[in-house]
């Protein structure tokens, strides 16, 4: 990497503040984020959608973040304003959610939810927002923007919904796309499509990629690096063609717990979890 | 003999302009201690089939005879004893303020089942939690112990069927794996006859013997897991579904 990197994060953690004591989701982990796609892979409560959201300082109170640096393109954003925030999320950093049935405003046509969020970041009128809107729209693949323009979401189903939240997401043109599992509420024939345009998005745009997933065979074949992590630490990472050699048994159980269509098995593999992972320090995933 | 024998099913919802068919002249059989799978995307019907069985749905027509007993508007309380349903979401099919005791109590005070209390443990030995987890709250366990729960429950009252709605699709993949193993092993010691739907194809090819495929409501082709696994799909439909999930897995 010659510049600096998109992300520089060093020991991060976040803590919840709970009846029974502090709890930490994210318990030191560094990594930083080139024009590159870094998958994050783990099981519920590994914390990995916890440090997407810390990117962008998503966490309330009770919750807190902490680290000794987090900086977005030399930019500390530790302790920027509330103010400046707002113009990062979304201007340079977006976000892809799971369930585009949640994330998307019912109450607004898609073409109004996708305009008014360009011109929160960007002084343009009216008609050009509408113009780069439509455009946008065709880019993600929807056949006939005009009229997904005017239909609300509940008129659309699942992967056009995930596709419009894409769209938009995309419109100002962001430096850093952090999707956390944006496809699995999808189905199979529908996800591959999402990830497609995803992929080429990023690629044409020369983006860098935050993906966010529990599915680690779909994860190696989307990124170019990975980034595993188990009680809020990160145990081993890897780039995504050497995963064969992973050498964690986290890493091995998640790879051979999926049953596979042409190796069938008597028996699935599950894991035996060793409380010496927890207690293990943070791999650092930072290049 | 046949566990499941279905007749140009047709099942449909609203009337008059506002119909909508969602299943269309369905026909399969499924034998005594056979696992079927229902594969499809969203809105195919899949999971429509399994709760029209159950006697969720009361807009049908067509002949379904299950457990040797043909099914009409009304069902028997044997045949509630006999079919039993695992549904999809374990977050949302446990009553949050029922502790596991109850819940699996209240199921055999229904069916009359005696000595309820060594049954409550020994069925909470069957799904792997042991009798710790009995006076447990829902909000107390995780994903994975929702979903064992909920399995013990359709266990309760000993059925020889069980219908299964994407029973892992909410759960993490190494849970997953943990919960298909339970469900094979179930099969075995309980002798029990699954029709399973999904829409992921590794989960089904694991679990099940034979594979529809649904789409728009009709079934495009029944096919033998082998025959599968060797990519052997005569309609093109179904090899669009193989190769895209071989693609998304691989």
């Amino acid at each position: 990497m010659t510049d600096a990197p998109l992300l520089d994060v060093e020991n991060l953690w976040v803590r919840f503040r709970t009846r029974s004591g502090v709890f930490d989701a994210v318990r030191g982990i560094s990594f930083t984020l080139g024009k590159e796609r870094l998958g994050i892979v783990g099981e519920s409560g590994s914390g990995k959608s916890m440090t997407g959201r810390a990117v962008l300082r998503l966490i309330r109170p009770p919750g807190m973040i902490e680290a000794d640096r987090l900086d977005m393109h030399g930019e500390d954003i530790l302790t920027a304003p509330e103010k400046r925030m707002r113009k990062l999320r979304g201007g340079r950093v977006s976000m892809i959610m799971q369930d585009p049935k949640f994330s998307l405003n019912p109450v607004m046509t898609v073409g109004q939810q996708m305009v008014e969020a360009l011109r929160a970041h960007e002084r343009v009128s009216r008609s050009e927002a509408r113009a780069r809107a439509l455009a946008m729209l065709d880019e993600v693949a929807i056949r006939d923007p005009e009229r997904v323009f005017t239909l609300y979401p509940h008129e659309v189903s699942g992967g056009m919904g995930q596709r419009i939240m894409i769209a938009m997401m995309l419109l100002p043109n962001p430096e850093i796309l952090i999707a956390d599992e944006p496809t699995s509420a999808l189905d199979v024939s529908v996800q591959l499509q999402v990830l497609d345009i995803i992929d080429k998005l990023v690629r044409d745009r020369g983006m860098g990629l935050m993906f966010i997933s529990h599915d680690l065979n779909l994860v190696a074949k989307f990124c170019d690096r990975i980034v595993i992590m188990y009680a809020g630490r990160i145990v081993e990472t890897c780039k995504a063609d050497e995963l064969r050699n992973a050498q964690h048994p986290y890493t091995l159980g998640l790879l051979n717990s999926v049953p596979d269509l042409e190796h069938p098995r008597e028996k699935l593999e599950v894991l035996k979890r060793d409380p010496a992972w927890r207690e293990a320090p943070s791999v650092s995933a930072r290049q | 003999m046949n566990a499941i024998e279905i007749h140009d099913l047709n099942v449909w919802f609203g009337s008059g302009p506002d119909r909508a068919n969602a299943v269309r002249d369905v026909s399969f059989d499924v034998a005594d201690g056979e696992s079927f799978g229902l594969v499809g995307e969203s809105g195919s019907g899949k999971s429509t089939i399994l709760r029209t069985i159950a006697g969720l749905v009361p807009t049908w027509s067509g002949q379904m005879t299950v457990a040797g007993e043909q099914l009409g508007r009304r069902r028997s309380k044997a045949f509630y004893s006999k079919v039993q349903m695992v549904f999809q979401d374990p977050y949302a099919s446990l009553h949050p303020r029922q502790t596991v005791d109850r819940v699996l109590s209240e199921a055999m005070h229904l069916h009359n089942v005696p000595d309820i209390d060594t049954r409550i443990v020994s069925l909470l030995d069957d799904v792997g939690l042991g009798s710790g987890f009995r006076f447990r709250y829902p909000h107390q366990l995780s994903g994975g112990q929702r979903q064992r729960v909920a399995i013990a429950r359709a266990l309760a009252c000993d059925p020889s069927i069980l219908l299964l709605d994407e029973p892992t699709s909410a759960l993490d993949v190494s849970v997953q794996a943990e919960i298909l193993n339970l469900l094979v092993d179930l099969r075995r010691e309980h002798k029990l006859t699954y029709i399973m739907v999904s829409h992921d194809l590794g989960v089904v090819g694991h679990l099940c013997e034979r594979i529809g495929v649904m789409k728009d409501g009709r079934f495009v082709e029944v096919l033998a897991v082998e025959e599968m696994r060797r990519l052997e799909a005569k309609s093109p439909y179904t090899r669009h579904l193989l190769e895209s999930s071989i693609n998304s897995i691989h």
